[in-house]
């Protein structure tokens, strides 16, 4: 247990890097995947079809496997960015898989008159979505997207097997240290990622009473 | 020299041959009509006879398979820009009203001048208050849609259409889905519209609406114009046997 204790400054540094992986990316996925599920509803179909595609192809392919791809090659098209930045691509390309069908259902949740009257007015495909159509779904699309989130906080640790020192590297390197205190590392670890969960949840909670309060 | 009257008539909206489906069922067949600049056109018809689908595909809500649509004189275009720019100035209202459901009664209005036409706000609100005034909603500006009557949304659902100025207005049986005793409040907004000019498009099953509004009835059954007169002709000497038949249904009670 003194392990524990005497070495909560690693946990935090590890913690501190999983926060920042998992709130980039979730900004990263929020902003792809909102394009994804644009695409998927748009009238053009080339476009429904590529957004199709992309979810399909993402959300069926582990992110492990993502990883490796991202890591080993982007290098070969001469990309070459710190792993943070790789982790960071990975995490974002395959959660926004999975907003872009929170968002869609979101905006299938809403009338389909109220895109007819807003294309009736003369308003364009961007705007009737952004004005009319995503407001209205917001209030649907923020239940799913609290499961995203987490699962993407859970998500980060696949980064530990590329060289980014995250909670679960936190974990690693401790147990290497102190090989008497296995399960009260381990246990530590649960429960930094359980309180940062819990956190989301709470505040995910926050925002779906202010959505739903303003309806 | 010789000034264009309203007694000289200007095509603004013609159908020609258009063709429809949905799957396997053929919506709307051969259709030709042509609507004068000013005219007041109501559409009757038994459901599933086209009617909607008919007035639906005029701003192009709904795709045809053939035939050619045009506006004012140009051919109504495919998806983007264009189709929005044209869609500005055709005016719709719907049977369920679909206002704006995050939006108030003058929100609801505002919305097209402000983003489509880029028009100030200040301007626009002196503009949708006075349209508010005009279908009777002044009070209930500043309320939601889920705070008004069905009578009350369509009124503001109409404001909403005519912010745009539009050459043209479709309505597509904009009192069914109305309780009886809101229905006259909307036909009565109807009417005026009528009489200041507007260009109109109506489908409906309210006969008085056409016996009292209209310029010309048309009839349809089974995806065809069956049958178009005056109403005064048409309510009283339709020709065909299926115009009979229909208006002998509806007529007797």
């Amino acid at each position: 247990m003194n392990d524990v204790l005497d070495n909560l400054d690693v946990f935090l540094r590890g913690f501190r890097t999983t926060v920042s992986l998992t709130l980039l990316a979730a900004i990263g996925a929020l902003i792809l995947g909102t394009l994804i599920a644009a695409m998927r509803v748009s009238p053009v179909p080339p476009l429904r079809w590529a957004g199709a595609t992309y979810v399909r192809l993402v959300r069926n392919t582990p992110l492990t496997v993502v990883f490796f791809l991202v890591v080993f090659g982007l290098p070969e098209v001469d990309v070459k960015l710190s792993f943070f930045r790789f982790a960071l691509l990975a995490l974002t390309v395959y959660t926004a898989a999975f907003v872009a069908e929170a968002v869609r259902s979101g905006i299938n949740s809403v009338p389909a008159g109220q895109a007819e009257a807003s294309r009736s007015i003369g308003m364009t495909f961007s705007q009737t979505l952004r004005l009319v159509v995503l407001p209205q779904a917001f209030a649907n699309i923020v239940p799913p997207l609290a499961s995203v989130f987490i699962a993407l906080l859970k998500n980060t640790s696949i980064a530990s097997a590329f060289f980014i020192f995250e909670g679960i590297q936190a974990m690693n390197q401790l147990i290497q240290k102190f090989g008497d205190s296995v399960l009260p590392i381990i246990a530590a670890t649960a429960v930094g990622y359980l309180v940062l969960a819990l956190l989301s949840a709470f505040l995910f909670g926050l925002l779906e009473r202010a959505v739903s309060a303003g309806r | 020299m010789s000034t264009p009257t309203a007694a000289t008539p200007s095509p603004l909206v013609v159908l020609s041959s258009v063709n429809k489906h949905f799957g396997a069922l053929h919506v709307l067949k051969d259709v030709d009509l042509t609507v004068d600049r000013g005219e007041v056109v109501v559409v009757l018809g038994p459901s599933g006879s086209g009617k909607s689908t008919l007035c639906r595909t005029i701003n192009r809500l709904e795709t045809i398979d053939s035939g050619t649509i045009t506006i004012d004189g140009r051919p109504v275009p495919a998806e983007g820009k264009e189709l929005a720019q044209l869609r500005a100035k055709v005016g719709m209202v719907f049977q369920s009203f679909n206002l704006f459901a995050h939006k108030t009664a003058l929100e609801n209005v505002l919305l097209g001048p402000v983003k489509v036409k880029g028009i100030k706000r200040g301007a626009a609100e002196t503009r949708g208050r006075e349209l508010l005034t005009r279908v009777g909603i002044a009070a209930q500006a500043d309320k939601d849609p889920a705070q008004l009557s069905g009578g009350q949304q369509q009124r503001v659902a109409i404001a909403r259409a005519l912010a745009m100025d539009p050459m043209v207005m479709l309505f597509d049986e904009p009192t069914s889905a109305l309780d009886p005793e809101m229905i006259n409040e909307v036909l009565d907004v109807m009417t005026s519209l009528a009489k200041s000019g507007m260009t109109m498009i109506v489908v409906t099953h309210e006969m008085g609406f056409a016996r009292r509004a209209a310029d010309r009835v048309v009839f349809m059954d089974e995806g065809r114009i069956v049958e178009q007169a005056e109403p005064e002709k048409f309510f009283t000497a339709p020709e065909s046997a299926r115009t009979q038949d229909f208006l002998s249904k509806i007529l007797t009670h």
